[in-house]
């Protein structure tokens, strides 16, 4: 090999330039993973702030104003510096690995999507101290309340979002050039892991949306400093444009959250059961249809606002549709389980987790897409439940399994599997605690962000809390299961790591090299 | 081990259980409601009945497939010798699973449709009401009557913050509820004036967003007389918590009466505006106006919040020429959250909340406003 990289033993100057300056897709790969675990527990302590002020009714440790930063900073670090950045991580380390590529397609441009994204975190983190505190206006920022009533922070806030997007857009077009251009001869589409297939159609979403997105902002920037009256309507403008906007970017966005995530599951139920994904093709049709779907539904988080009832029709039926797909790939999930050779290793007992959470969110979505009971549910703690089911049990428990089921492979090292196993039902009761009272308290009409609340709330807010601090204890727990495994985990050298896993990846030496498939392996 | 883990599950569950008996020694009153309410209109009623139809469908739904799941799980683990079969294809099962769900949902269709028509049917009311949304209260407006009011939260701080125990209707009581009689069709006309609330009364069914320059309306009919309480359900800043909606359903007659009521008061109000208030009087008044309205923003002590909320105790306005003061509430500051108050408090309030303002806090103007020179400062314009 030319040069390895470089290790402490090289000096840390050498250490530093190493991971500042790398091209290497692994390299990228741990560093997008780390930083979305450091934001993970960012966004995390604002949960557990905001789940200890409504442990009683009454205020007691903070502010209104102060709770109102605490909702919108963890939904934005929850999504955009902890989700979001732990799938393009585990992209990068394993797209190429999976199609038997040496590199991404851009790697000079890989290196520049992740390092510009803690600069972005620092800057929205920064507003917290500012004058005036930091965005209060809920991660989905609806103006006025974020243009003409927002804090002075706005701004940075703003400048927080371009440069995420400009992350996005950057890692996404580096994921579909490496998938088109970089396949190993004989993967065709149709051969390709269902991890891949979800990644390039997730990426195509981002790359459609993310400009959406960035062009809210701007047209709040333009109202709040050019005197543009897009969403003012003393000036002629509508509020309701902007959650049109919004939501044009934000409902693909819940999607770019949890393909990725039912690409990870799709790899791993197979390897437990032994057995192959049951209708592979209709797992990436049903994947298509999806993100297709998820273009045309985006009202549906806007009830409430007075559309016309042809609109409110039109969204509802759309949403409903969204069942079908999304139930064929429980279906199969399932059915590939069915008939195989099961085991019950953390990688597996976190996807099945995921089968049967998400599913559970899949139906108290399905009731959120009838209108006329929506008008009860929105904006309530029931959508702060259902939310909760598809994004947590479902893109955090995916990823989680996708990190115990990796792990091995990437530093040939295997993790205690008691101890993964109890930090999954750690994380398993404690979520469930923490989450499933919101329905009820939702549906006995406690409404979402609020920073107090009437006594008949009072029980289910405190069963609540406890279990979001049982939920956070158990993502320490998971740190530490890490960092022992990288440090004193017991050396794997199989290069299947799993018995019944299957794809190239596997076929690489374990721990993976710094450089793999220099020369691409023939698939058959 | 499975005894070890049996005991840790049964010390969980008894936490679980007897959290909650924790929670009412501190609170008087708990409901333990799970469910979404019936409530008392044809709108709640059908928003009812399709929620429970979507329940009962998903969890006929779920039994099947998770119990099919749970099947899988016990019958083909390795450990009890299964050995793995290796098919992945199916087309008649995958083609089976995409058209039966379709149906369900093409089923689901008809009633949910029905339901939506009910809540859009808001044609031809008897009465109609203006809800405005306001950082952070309501306005109820009586259409074609002269009625008009401010209805804000009616909890003291220091029940909020600790300060002294909690009342039984904590965060949901009201300075002056919204009055309806019963068996009338009521349409709301719900609007907003700063930011984007929304108004919500889930025994009505009715949740309907306040949104700046746009009108949405929704509508109730009910035969059963009693009080309702809902809430603001759109964040609306820092006190989106605190602006709850009380509604008191009275018998016509009484309902009758009391409209009656609200006319006499806002004849007499006319009648006061003419009269020397003294300064006294004013800084009473004042100060009750300044807390209810102003406090949330500019604080108690009138020394507001750096950054966000400018300090009125030694502002240039506030120790400038009456008139310029005046006019800040009149006229609001465009593009920040002062608003107008011009349609929220009334002449009296506003040349009181003044006079509170130029004299307390050591300002000390010394001179007094009266509701006069409100009233002229609106006719001037
Ligand atoms: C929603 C928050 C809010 C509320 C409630 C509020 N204000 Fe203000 N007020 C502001 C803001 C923000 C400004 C600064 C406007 C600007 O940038 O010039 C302001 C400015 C003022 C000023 C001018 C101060 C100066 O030195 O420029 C006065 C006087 C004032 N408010 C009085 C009142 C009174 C009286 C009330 C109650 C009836 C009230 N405000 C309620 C937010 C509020
Ligand atoms: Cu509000």
């Amino acid at each position: 090999m030319a040069h390895g990289p470089a290790t402490l033993a090289d000096g840390w100057k050498a250490y530093i330039s190493r991971w500042v300056f790398t091209t290497n897709h692994k390299d990228i790969g741990t560093l997008y993973l780390w930083f979305s675990f450091a934001m993970f527990i960012l966004g995390g302590a604002f949960a557990m702030i905001i789940r200890a002020e409504l442990f009683q009714p009454g205020m007691q440790l903070i502010k209104p104003e102060f709770f109102n930063q605490m909702t919108t900073m963890h939904g934005l670090v929850m999504v955009f510096g902890a989700i979001m950045p732990a799938f393009v991580g585990l992209a990068n380390w394993m797209i190429p690995l999976m199609i038997g590529a040496p590199d991404m397609a851009l790697p000079r441009m890989n290196n520049l999507s992740f390092w510009i994204l803690p600069f972005a975190f620092a800057i929205l983190t920064s507003t917290l101290f500012m004058e005036g505190g930091g965005p209060n206006f809920g991660w989905t920022f609806y103006a006025p309340l974020s243009t003409t009533y927002a804090p002075e922070s706005v701004n940075f806030f703003i400048f927080a979002i371009h440069i995420m997007g400009a992350s996005s857009i950057m890692g996404s077009i580096n994921i579909i050039a490496t998938v088109m251009n970089m396949r190993a001869p004989g993967m065709t589409y149709m051969k390709m892991p269902l991890f891949v297939w979800t990644w390039v159609i997730t990426a195509f979403l981002l790359v459609a949306v993310m400009p959406v997105l960035a062009g809210a902002v701007t047209m709040m920037l333009m109202d709040i400093n050019f005197g543009t009256s897009f969403f003012n309507a003393a000036g002629g403008g509508d509020p309701v444009l902007f959650q049109h906007v919004f939501w044009f970017f934000g409902h693909p966005e819940v999607y770019i959250i949890i393909l990725p995530a039912f690409g990870v599951v799709s790899q791993i139920i197979p390897t437990f059961s032994r057995k192959p994904l049951f209708g592979y093709s209709s797992m990436v049709y049903a994947t298509a249809a999806i993100a297709f779907l998820s273009f045309v539904v985006w009202a549906h988080h806007m009830f409430t606002v007075g559309m016309p009832i042809a609109g409110e029709l039109y969204f509802m039926y759309a949403t409903m549709l969204i069942a079908v797909p999304t139930g064929v790939k429980v279906f199969n999930w399932i059915t590939t389980m069915y008939k195989g050779s099961l085991t019950f290793e953390t990688p597996m007992l976190f996807s099945i987790a995921f089968v049967i959470l998400f599913t559970f969110g899949g139906f108290t979505g399905l009731m959120l897409s009838i209108a006329a009971a929506d008008m009860q549910y929105h904006d309530t703690y029931f959508v702060v439940a259902h939310f909760h089911y598809v994004m947590v049990a479902g893109a955090v428990f995916s990823g989680t399994a996708a990190i115990y089921y990796w792990l091995p492979k990437w530093c040939g090292k295997m993790y205690n599997e008691t101890m993964g196993q109890v930090q999954f039902w750690v994380a398993f009761i404690g979520f469930n605690i923490a989450f499933m009272p919101q329905h009820f308290l939702g549906l006995a009409g406690m409404p979402r962000r609020y920073a107090d609340y009437g006594l008949q709330f009072a029980d289910w807010n405190m069963v609540s809390s406890v279990g979001a601090f049982i939920y956070g204890g158990a993502q320490i727990m998971l740190l530490i299961n890490v960092i022992l495994t990288i440090r004193n985990g017991k050396p794997v050298a199989d290069e299947k790591v799993w018995e019944g896993a299957e794809g190239l990846e596997w076929t690489v030496a374990t721990p993976a090299p710094y450089h793999t498939f220099e020369k691409p392996p023939e698939v058959k | 081990m499975l005894k070890r883990a049996k005991a840790l599950f049964l010390s969980l569950l008894s936490l679980v259980v007897s959290l909650p008996a924790l929670g009412s020694a501190v609170v008087e009153t708990s409901t333990r409601q799970l469910n979404m309410p019936q409530g008392v209109t044809e709108v709640s009623q059908a928003a009812y009945d399709i929620h429970m139809i979507m329940v009962w469908v998903c969890t006929v739904i779920g039994v099947g497939v998770f119990g099919f799941m749970f099947y899988v799980m016990y019958a083909h683990r390795k450990s009890r010798g299964a050995v793995a079969e290796n098919f992945h294809e199916n087309l008649v099962v995958e083609l089976l699973w995409t058209i039966v769900p379709t149906i369900i949902l093409i089923v689901m269709a008809f009633p949910a449709t029905t339901a939506l028509l009910k809540v859009y049917d808001t044609d031809n009311p008897d009465i109609e009401i203006k809800v405005t949304g306001y950082q952070w209260k309501w306005q109820y407006e009586y259409l074609g009557e002269g009625v008009k009011f401010m209805s804000e939260l009616n909890t003291s701080l220091d029940e909020v913050y600790g300060r002294e125990p909690k009342g039984e209707h904590y965060l949901r009581e009201v300075t002056e509820p919204l009055v309806l009689p019963v068996g009338k069709k009521i349409r709301f006309l719900v609007t907003g004036n700063d930011v984007i609330h929304s108004w919500w009364v889930p025994d009505f069914g009715v949740k309907r967003d306040a949104v700046p320059g746009l009108f949405t309306s929704g509508w109730a009919k009910t035969d059963e007389p009693g009080i309702y309480v809902g809430e603001c359900t759109e964040l609306c800043g820092l006190g989106h918590a605190f602006m709850p909606v009380v509604v008191e359903v009275k018998e016509e007659a009484e309902y009758n009466e009391w409209l009656a009521g609200k006319k006499a008061e806002a004849a007499e109000y006319a009648s006061t505006i003419g009269k020397q208030w003294s300064a006294e009087e004013l800084m009473v008044r004042g100060e009750e106006v300044y807390e209810r309205s102003c406090a949330a923003c500019h604080q108690s002590n009138g020394e507001g919040i750096p950054g966000v909320f400018p300090a009125l105790k030694d502002s240039p306005i506030a120790l400038g020429p009456m008139v310029g003061h005046i006019a800040v509430l009149i006229d609001g500051v465009a593009g920040t959250s002062m608003q107008s108050f011009a349609d929220q408090l009334s002449e009296v309030d506003i040349a009181a909340v003044v006079h509170y303002e130029r004299n307390a806090w050591d300002n000390n103007v010394g001179d007094v406003t009266q509701p006069l020179d409100v009233l002229n400062y609106k006719q001037s314009k």
